[in-house]
């Protein structure tokens, strides 16, 4: 667990899908697990979201993705983070993204994939394991 | 309704007296395996029904026979025994040529009729070549920028002879009117051909969000084609007012019936203000609803819409018009209770959603692909989906009767339970002013993801059980399944396709097309007859809704 700081993150929803259920759900089990959310809408290009989480200062950002997009929005998102120096903020996928596409997405930069199934409590864990402590 | 009458009516004593002399001893010996069973909207089951818990059911008021008044059982008097239901694959991929090519097989292999899933540029306005739509052309569905993909689309296929479902909202007008000029360019007559436009635009501020404009004058397209297609496609279905979306969004099966009739009514309210008489437009709106894994809540539900559309269709607008009172409906299994993890498990779960489907007297019916919860489905996992249905149909017998299921107490019960609950809604909703006033209060909006939530507690509490998810997991599963991959040249194909249309076509028309749309627009004429010039003209889908967009905005959630 990070001291002090409570874990903020944006959820982001990329792309032109509007299947929202995903995205609202983990927002809510996220703020549950009292982490700082911050949902960006729908419709945001790789840009906006960089831009978001600049400004909000997220140690992670979840994209949710269903449409099939992922191979061009996912590494996009990570090296717009990166180009702004946001090193440590962690890229969380969720979605459908088949078996094959995943390799390709962690060598992007992307930290963890999750498939439909997962249980909230095992995204909470992983950020708890995985967001670097700051002050 | 607890009262004195109920309490001692014979069959209640009689339910006493099997506790005490017969369940007491056995649930001493035996206790059950939990303390509450719930459906998978996380409704209270009892453990058993019996005639008590159908006291004021009245045969001939609530149940009646199949062809009549209310339609509990059905809208047709033999049931499928005269015609099976229409087996109506959902199908788009890629470029027109492919999807093309996918229609031709499935008509092939004995599907009855087609369905057109567009990608989401199409879905949201955008050409194949805005930067929008990078990454997304012909992902979710065929990429269709103009008539000249539309053209390619239906190559071969009659459309006066073969019914086509299209799943397109925002745009629907658009799409429609290419639609009908391929058509016409086949020699088909408007007179004649028949088919469905989703244009259930309210169903998208609610849940599935693919919206362009506001509301109000997004519902004023969606009325102008309810008029156009009465006066000159009449045999054509301008709108299937869908619940698949809302409940797919998270809602429960009650909520799923109640929004998806409150926004039935909601249209055909808009339609009579509009001037449209009732039964000149209402026998040709059909609905979607989605078939979910909790069996008797889904043919209960499905019995219920029936009923409660007939009684307000009279009650409410004072119609006594049989195809006005007969509520007609698309079924398609739920994609959300696909899984990913033992991904053959999915065609058992989809066999079971179809067969509530169709003991719930469904028109047609869509069987989801093994494979969805991957990606699209492959030719054999679409394959398979079909073959479901048509064993459904051919060898199990449950097509022989009509409502078999009608009389059961549980089902019954679950029925009235089903209706009672979308009243409540009703009443919440006509108190805020219609569905549009309750969509822009956000009020069906932040009950679908408040279930949502529940379900997904309830998921990991392990009440709700999903197997191979968290029961039953396996650690080394079998093969993995092949997945069908849209080539990232598809878009390529279309830009070259949307590129050599734009140089060929008379620009001047064109604008013309335009300027006379965005007038009709402004004026509050019907814009079908601009739209359909317009799309003659090859106007492009992006062009046409960038013009729509210049007069009426852009739609903006609100947060909540």
């Amino acid at each position: 667990m990070t001291s002090g700081r409570k874990i903020r993150v944006l959820v982001a929803k990329p792309g032109l899908d509007g299947h929202d259920r995903g995205a609202k759900v983990i927002a809510r089990a996220l703020r549950d697990a009292g982490m700082e959310v911050i949902y960006t809408g729908l419709r945001q290009t790789p840009e906006m979201i960089a831009a978001a989480a600049l400004q909000e200062d997220v140690d992670a950002v979840g994209v949710s993705i269903l449409s099939g997009a992922h191979n061009t929005l996912c590494p996009r998102i990570v090296q717009l983070l990166r180009e702004k120096g946001m090193d440590n903020c962690l890229v969380l996928v969720g979605g459908i993204v088949p078996q094959e596409d995943l390799p390709k997405l962690k060598q992007a930069g992307v930290a963890e994939v999750f498939l439909p199934g997962t249980s909230t409590e095992d995204i909470v864990q992983f950020l708890r394991n995985n967001v670097k402590p700051r002050d | 309704m607890a009262d004195t009458k109920e309490i001692s009516s014979p069959a209640e004593t009689e339910v006493e007296r099997w506790e005490e002399e017969t369940l007491n001893p056995a649930l001493e010996k035996h206790p059950e395996r939990k303390n509450s069973f719930q459906t998978v909207s996380l409704e209270e089951v009892n453990r058993l029904y019996t005639p008590a818990d159908i006291e004021n059911i009245e045969f001939t008021r609530d149940i009646s026979f199949p062809g009549e008044f209310p339609y509990t059982r059905g809208i047709h008097a033999t049931g499928y025994r005269g015609k099976l239901w229409t087996m109506r694959q959902f199908a788009g991929f890629s470029t027109p040529e492919e999807t093309n090519a996918r229609f031709r097989y499935l008509l092939e292999h004995g599907q009855t009729g087609l369905s057109v899933a567009y990608d989401l540029p199409t879905l949201m306005g955008y050409d194949a070549d805005s930067p929008l739509a990078e990454g997304e052309v012909g992902k979710c569905g065929v990429a269709v920028s103009s008539l000249a993909d539309m053209e390619v689309l239906f190559d071969g296929i009659p459309l006066e002879h073969v019914t086509v479902s299209q799943t397109i909202n925002a745009p629907a007008s658009i799409l429609l009117a290419m639609y009908l000029v391929v058509a016409e360019k086949q020699g088909a007559r408007w007179t004649k051909i028949s088919g469905t436009l989703q244009n259930d635009i309210l169903k998208e501020y609610i849940a599935q969000k693919e919206w362009i404009y506001p509301i109000k004058p997004a519902m004023k397209l969606v009325i102008d084609t309810f008029e156009f297609c009465t006066q000159k496609v009449p045999r054509y279905n301008p709108v299937s007012v869908s619940g698949y979306h809302i409940r797919e969004a998270g809602a429960t099966a009650a909520q799923e019936l109640a929004f998806t009739l409150r926004d039935g009514l909601e249209y055909v309210a808009w339609g009579v203000d509009a001037g449209l008489d009732v039964d000149a437009f209402v026998p040709r709106m059909s609905f979607f609803f989605n078939a979910h894994n909790d069996f008797f809540e889904e043919i209960a539900k499905y019995r219920a819409a029936r009923r409660i559309w007939a009684r307000e269709m009279k009650g409410r607008f004072g119609s006594n018009n049989e195809r006005t009172l007969q509520l007609r409906f698309h079924t398609q299994t739920a994609g959300v209770s696909l899984t990913v993890q033992q991904p053959l498990n999915n065609i058992v779960r989809v066999a079971i959603q179809a067969l509530a489907g169709v003991l719930g007297g469904t028109q047609s019916l869509h069987t989801d692909a093994y494979d969805e919860a991957l990606a699209l489905p492959t030719d054999r996992a679409a394959l398979i989906a079909l073959r479901t249905q048509q064993i459904i149909a051919e060898e199990t017998g449950v097509a022989n009767t009509v409502d078999p299921l009608g009389g059961s107490y549980y089902l019954e019960s679950l029925t009235q339970k089903m209706e009672d609950e979308a009243l409540d809604y009703f009443r919440k909703i006509d108190a805020m002013g219609g569905m549009v006033a309750a969509i822009e209060k956000g009020f069906p909006q932040r009950e679908i993801q408040d279930s949502a939530y529940q379900y997904q507690k309830a998921v990991e509490r392990g009440d709700q059980v999903i197997v191979g998810v968290n029961k039953y997991e396996m650690t080394d599963e079998p093969a993995e399944v092949p997945t069908l991959v849209i080539d990232e040249s598809v878009r390529a194909h279309q830009v070259e396709r949307l590129e050599r249309t734009r140089s060929q076509r008379d620009s001047g028309a064109v604008a013309n097309a335009l300027d006379k749309l965005k007038r009709a627009a402004n004026r509050n004429e019907n814009t079908m007859p601009a739209t359909i010039e317009a799309v003659s003209a090859y106007a492009t889908l992006g062009e046409i809704c960038a013009a729509l967009r210049d007069v009426y905005g852009i739609y903006e959630e609100p947060a909540f």
